[in-house]
């Protein structure tokens, strides 16, 4: 069994909360004592059923406002797969917390109202959905059930939508007619859209081809920590304990050490007890190598023919996520895999309307803003281009007044 | 590429390491929180898949309540002498002797609120600028929304409303002197997903996880263990039943669950069938809609 991770994009508005309550509900998720705090709560449908948009609003204020500000995280499964729900804000001034969400998904859920069609919030958040190279797309048109279940009306729709998928490159693309409200095409299929003729949402989730890890050839692992025991039986261990980013790794593999660009040959894998001959994406493992190198936290390991990139100068997608503006005459600090160094945006090449996708010329950033900036490295970094190698192609920039994370990056290209 | 098995519980696993070892290399001195239950006993065993045959870059930390169920802390010292790693007792008592807190009376008194104040002077007295923690977020729903990075002001406190964006693998610890970050590896298992890894690691637990015969008297439709800690009247009637622990905090707040579960696998297929959230056995949650909500902002874990 495997997880897929996914998010919803959308506002309450469209039954986003409802939509994923539905799914726990219609899968046997929530439990009694769970479901009895629900009866007792104020917040009903107009029809007096429960409202199941209060299962994924936790905070107070979110409860109050009947907004969801922040992501939460809701689990699930089934006897086919496990699933991790992000369910992220859809409002604009939350459009930070969207990408919070939206950064470790496999799967993208696009959700829109029958009775509205493509609004200039598909456009956001599909736009998101592809700068973030989410590789999977479910669009789900819900409330069918206020349009007479219309065909009509939901292939209308999706014809907009092919055209908007067009202009963003996205790929894989799968259209489900749903009421969250009535749990049509959710877990069962509906017997109201007969002519749909695909699968519910839920039994679409459970086989499409997961690729939580980065299918990338690129071996690299960033080294977060070595392990030193120094003790008498152990004096000379000096294992090096990372997570695979992305490719593999296998004993006697020719490696290279960057920044240092130093060489050797992989002697050992450890994990905890055992030695596998291999180490693959996503493994946290520990590496031996039979050359005395000098290596520390936040240098990567790679493969030697087949190396990263490094420059100082990187174009890169920005996404602003700070209430103090982008400040281009000061320093931040860029965090990459295990490795912090000081760091300045150089130039803002473009901003990008993310509501009309256009895109113009600009001289400052604020918040949820995006576009494309030019950033200059105290040290240099090695890394992929984002399409290529998610893991190793994205960053977070920290501002050091503050210590807050106050941008995404996304890497686009080295700058000659 | 080759293939290779690597399920869900693999990737649970990876991803606990990396973030213990994120830990390692970010702070200054850490701690891993350690109260005797199985969430804090499964992250013994991820620090040492993430740190052997090193030691562990950080000391076991105790917040002892004194009303604690005697197996607990049985198993605790037990474990301490196999793994040969440093604890630190921090103890409700003592702050209740230095008038720090003060002791709850009544029917329902219990000590789990008192401990966020010895927890904020443990942490104060050994600098602690990380505390490594077993919360998950499908405990409860406030959970569900806190970072695996939770940056806590110089008064324990978390806003929810503050929190930094946390963004693909990346683990932003950055902080000011007196904040602390407590720190979630497994915020995304389940209480299922635990015990799936126990059973496949073949940890050991404490025995008040199993089925056992006990005197219990019923409290606000709960059954609870009749032990000093207690504060029973004439109304309570105290009688034997084969029960087990789901979850293991004081014994004034854990409510025990009618069982017969006496193996691993009997508890597994128990909680596969259950109609009844794990913290559903905890007072402590039922006070309102936002009780833990407000607990966290005040410094709780």
């Amino acid at each position: 069994m495997n997880i897929l991770k996914f998010f919803t994009a959308g506002s309450v508005d469209d039954g986003k909360s409802t939509l994923i309550g539905r799914l726990l509900y219609d899968t046997d998720s929530i439990l009694a004592d769970q479901l009895e705090a629900l009866q007792s709560s104020n917040r009903k449908n107009d029809d007096g059923t429960i409202d199941l948009a209060i299962l994924t609003d936790g905070l107070r204020a979110e409860r109050e406002q009947g907004i969801t500000i922040d992501v939460a995280y809701k689990y699930f499964q089934t006897e086919k797969r496990k699933f991790i729900i992000a369910d992220t804000p859809g409002h604009i001034q939350y459009t930070r917390n969207m990408v919070t969400g939206a950064s470790t998904a496999n799967l993208a859920i696009i959700l829109i109202d029958a009775r509205n069609g493509v609004v200039e919030q598909t456009i956001r958040h599909s736009y998101l959905v592809s700068l973030l190279g989410i590789k999977h797309i479910v669009v789900c048109i819900n409330k069918m059930d206020m349009v007479d279940y219309s065909g009509e009306v939901y292939h209308s729709i999706i014809g907009k939508y092919k055209i908007l998928a067009q202009q963003l490159k996205l790929q894989d693309v799968t259209y489900i007619p749903v009421s969250a409200l009535k749990g049509d095409n959710i877990v069962q299929s509906s017997e109201r859209m007969d002519w749909y003729g695909g699968e519910s949402l839920l039994h679409f989730l459970e086989k499409v081809d997961t690729d939580n890890l980065d299918k990338s050839q690129l071996a690299r692992m960033p080294v977060q920590w070595v392990i030193r025991p120094q003790t008498a039986e152990l004096h000379d261990y000096r294992g090096y304990a990372g997570r695979v980013l992305s490719g593999t790794f296998n004993v006697n593999d020719r490696v290279t050490v960057l920044p240092s660009g130093a060489s050797s040959t992989i002697e050992k894998i450890e994990f905890f007890d055992q030695s596998p001959d291999a180490a693959h994406a996503g493994q946290s493992v520990t590496i031996h190598l039979k050359d005395d190198v000098d290596i520390s936290r936040g240098d990567t390991i790679v493969n030697a023919s087949a190396l990263p990139q490094e420059s100082k100068l990187i174009e890169a997608d920005l996404c602003w996520m700070d209430s103090r503006a982008l400040d281009t005459s000061i320093m931040y600090l860029i965090q990459h895999n295990s490795k912090t160094t000081k760091c300045k945006i150089s130039e803002i090449l473009h901003k990008v309307d993310i509501n009309t996708l256009e895109k113009h010329a600009a001289d400052e950033f604020k918040l949820n803003d995006i576009g494309r900036v030019i950033l200059k490295t105290a040290d240099a970094l090695a890394f992929d281009l984002y399409d290529d190698n998610r893991a190793n192609g994205s960053a977070i920039l920290i501002d050091s007044r503050t210590n807050l994370t106050v941008g995404a990056l996304m890497f686009r290209a080295a700058v000659e | 590429m080759s293939t290779y098995n690597f399920d869900y519980l693999d990737e649970l696993e990876a991803e606990a390491i990396h973030i213990l070892r994120e830990v390692a290399g970010q702070f200054e001195k850490p701690a891993l929180l350690f109260s005797g239950g199985k969430d804090s006993i499964t992250l013994v065993r991820l620090a040492e898949k993430a740190f052997r045959p090193g030691k562990f870059p950080f000391p076991l930390v105790h917040i002892d309540t004194g009303h604690n169920f005697e197996e607990t802390i049985t198993y605790r010292d037990q474990m301490i002498e196999r793994i040969g790693e440093r604890l630190i007792v921090g103890s409700v008592q003592e702050s209740i002797n230095q008038g720090k807190v003060i002791e709850q009376t009544g029917k329902n008194a219990s000590r789990n609120a008192l401990q966020t104040v010895t927890l904020l002077d443990t942490i104060a007295k050994h600098q602690f600028d990380a505390c490594i923690g077993g919360a998950r977020r499908d405990e409860e729903k406030a959970r569900a929304k806190e970072r695996i990075f939770s940056v806590r002001d110089e008064f324990g406190q978390w806003d929810p409303k503050r929190q930094r964006p946390e963004l693909w693998n990346i683990y932003n610890g950055k902080i000011h002197k007196g904040e602390n970050v407590r720190v979630f590896p497994i915020s995304n298992w389940t209480e299922l997903d635990v015990w799936n890894y126990i059973r496949r690691e073949k940890i050991e637990l404490p025995s008040i996880y199993f089925s056992h015969e006990r005197e219990v008297i019923t409290r606000n439709g709960q059954l609870m263990a009749a032990s000093p800690f207690l504060n029973m009247d004439a109304e309570d009637i105290i009688f034997r039943k084969q029960v087990r622990f789901r979850t293991v905090g004081d014994m004034s707040c854990t409510a025990a669950v009618e069982s017969e579960a006496t193996l691993i696998d009997d508890i597994i297929s128990e909680i596969s069938e259950s109609k009844i959230s794990e913290r559903g056995a905890r007072l402590d949650d039922k006070v309102s809609e936002a009780a833990m909500e407000d607990r966290k902002k005040g410094g709780y874990f």
